[in-house]
């Protein structure tokens, strides 16, 4: 089943085109992770998604409803079954209220006071593994790993069905990352939640994802299974995005696909396949624009698509 | 042999706080060579950035100096005045730091920078300012002599670090600090970034200390690495060493927690269950003793010195005294 549906969706702030036509889904229980660097519209889509960025054109269906255009008090309903968690954890939690505040917010938001919020703190607390003590704390007394988790705690405090994940393990360290991942593959598997991530760290998204979208200015360039992607990856932006990861081995042989010059301005887009200003194999049928190419679910948009 | 360029010998300093001393750096020991590039790796709070300022000796006012001496060309630092520091700082020893959005003046062109960190030459700015064209081609961007004219906002984050690259090493220095200069960059600048570094180091030949929490970039990089953990080295050694024969635990477990080891998806990634220990306490026997599964008897009441393993390879582990009697 479908849960989440985004077609042709696109985004401009004044002249700068930022999503120009994003189509992917997620279906129940499922992670999707989107894959791009920065100023791709990872952070845009996701802000449409919640309804915190506009969104010209296109539509965003959940469950069958239209998001796209809502006003905050129709979207309000719907902000009980998708919620997100921000890239900054500490900055996303206010430094006035304690942890147990923070996470029994969304309750007192939703009007729905009448539970007892304290029990429910630690309920909450309980889950993400943290101990019941913390609810008495403020957020400068968190370590990065713990805000996290508080960020999670509060995200999944009205059991939402969808979890927008913006750079979930951005700023953590390597053993503390893996710890957050374990909590968040446990949660989704006993919550039956489905979730999706924006990272531009390919290789947390290799043990978290089932199906994943790559994006370039604002625009998805791949998309298919994990196992796909990584294993048959067809579009050169992905193949020089994988290759570009430095391997934890000194004698790895890098087979490296380096790309030259930095990402265009939003502003002067080329024209044609957007990424053939800086694609090693572009040729003079790139100027043309490419149209998505599909066999078995794997979809690459590309003239040349690399074997 | 001649001698190391950066010599390091049981560097100890506290920070004096509201909850007492905070042991941020204990006994800290190893050396660079001339021309050589040397990682240390180590988790937030594990003393990277003190041990950057104990070495240009910009520590903060709460710091105290414990013990320690650190050589540089044949020069003891923590007994060096203000003025012979300022007169190496920048010179002798350049640094890059983390966000090279914050490290240049945003009101000011990269031009007038680049001419101005060159303040201690006496040649005149016309001769100055082609320099600051050389280094900026230099570094891969083109177009420099316009580019020299425009304001940091006006490039992007990867090539702000490569301008800030190429601002260092404008004085020839011995030694170059690299504070995690890719962790603020996306990874297909960061590889670019590696490159350069790597091309630079070849051309120009000083000396870097490259800090990075990034295994993958430690691993393509550097010669030697120092592994660091709560203030203290735990193992120092040639990549080969570090990455195919870790000799200390925390090491080991590094390794297996950096998902760009694991080529299957993983349903668990592993992790190192509990925390760092708190710093402002006096600890007895090893400080990884807490997390370690290998821990032994003697782990919680002799702290382990960091012991020779062969040439090039160092691990401060009671383990290793098991196996190979000293």
């Amino acid at each position: 089943m479908t849960l989440l549906s985004v077609s042709n969706l696109k985004t401009s702030y004044g002249k700068t085109n930022v999503l120009t036509g994003v189509s992917f889904h997620v279906d129940e229980g499922e992670t999707y992770a989107l894959v791009g660097e920065s100023g791709s519209g990872k952070t845009t889509l996701i802000r449409a998604i919640a309804g915190l960025a506009p969104a010209q054109e296109g539509s965003i269906l959940f469950q069958g409803h239209e998001l796209r255009g809502l006003s905050d008090r129709k979207m309000r309903p719907f902000r009980k079954d998708i919620s997100l968690m921000f890239q900054d954890p500490v900055g996303s939690l206010s430094p006035r209220l304690t942890v147990g505040g923070l996470i029994t917010e969304p309750y007192r938001i939703q009007g729905m006071n009448n539970r007892d919020l304290n029990s429910e703190a630690i309920r909450l607390l309980e889950m993400v593994g943290l101990p019941a003590d913390m609810a008495g704390r403020y957020p400068f007394q968190l370590s990065g790993g713990q805000a996290r988790r508080v960020g999670v705690a509060r995200a999944l405090a009205l059991e939402p069905k969808l979890l927008l994940a913006d750079e979930p393990t951005a700023g953590l360290d390597v053993s503390v990352q893996g710890e957050l991942l374990n909590l968040l593959n446990d949660l989704r598997d006993q919550l039956g939640l489905s979730m999706l991530i924006i990272t531009h760290n390919l290789n947390i998204v290799r043990h978290v994802s089932d199906r994943m979208g790559i994006m370039y200015l604002g625009q998805l360039v791949e998309e298919g299974t994990t196992e796909d992607v990584f294993h048959h990856s067809k579009h050169p932006y992905t193949r020089a995005l994988l290759s570009a990861s430095p391997k934890p081995d000194p004698h790895a042989k890098m087979d490296r696909i380096i790309l030259h010059g930095d990402p265009p301005s939003l502003l002067k887009r080329p024209s044609g396949c957007e990424f053939r200003s800086r694609c090693p194999f572009a040729k003079d049928i790139c100027k043309e624009t490419p149209e998505w190419n599909e066999t078995h679910g794997h979809k690459v948009r590309c003239f040349i698509p690399l074997s | 042999m001649t001698a190391p360029l950066l010599q390091i010998d049981g560097v100890t300093i506290d920070y004096n706080t509201k909850k007492g001393n905070l042991h941020a750096l204990r006994d800290i020991s190893f050396d660079v060579n001339k021309g050589e590039i040397v990682g240390i790796v180590g988790e937030s709070g594990c003393g990277k950035s003190t041990l950057i300022s104990t070495i240009l000796q910009l520590l903060p006012q709460n710091a105290e100096w414990k013990k320690g001496a650190i050589n540089f060309k044949g020069k003891n630092l923590i007994t060096s005045s203000e003025k012979e520091m300022r007169d190496m700082r920048g010179k002798d020893i350049s640094v890059i730091f983390q966000d090279p959005m914050q490290s240049l003046n945003p009101v000011i062109t990269i031009g007038r920078q680049m001419v101005d960190i060159q303040h201690r030459s006496t040649s005149p700015y016309a001769e100055k300012w082609q320099k600051a064209i050389e280094m900026l081609s230099m570094v891969g961007i083109a177009d420099a002599e316009t580019r020299l004219k425009q304001h940091p906002f006006e490039f992007s984050g990867g090539m702000l670090q490569r301008i800030a690259i190429a601002m260092a090493l404008m004085s020839m220095p011995d030694l170059l600090i690299a504070d995690e200069p890719t962790t603020a960059l996306d990874a297909t600048l960061e590889v670019e970034i590696i490159k350069r570094l790597k091309d630079l180091h070849k051309e120009m030949g000083c000396s870097i200390l490259f800090i990075s929490h990034h295994l993958g970039v430690i691993a393509e990089l550097c010669q030697r690495v120092v592994v660091m953990y709560a203030g203290s080295v735990v193992e120092f050694g040639t990549v080969d060493e570090i990455f195919f024969n870790p000799k200390h635990p925390y090491t080991r477990r590094l390794i297996e927690c950096d998902p760009g080891h694991i080529k299957e998806r993983a349903k668990r990634l592993p992790t190192i269950p509990g925390e760092i220990p708190d710093l402002t306490e006096a600890l007895e026997g090893c400080i990884f003793q807490e997390r370690c599964s290998e821990s032994i008897a003697k782990c919680k009441t002799a702290t382990p010195p960091l012991v020779s393993l062969g040439q090039n390879h160092q691990a401060a582990c009671w383990l290793n005294h098991n196996q190979e009697p000293e």
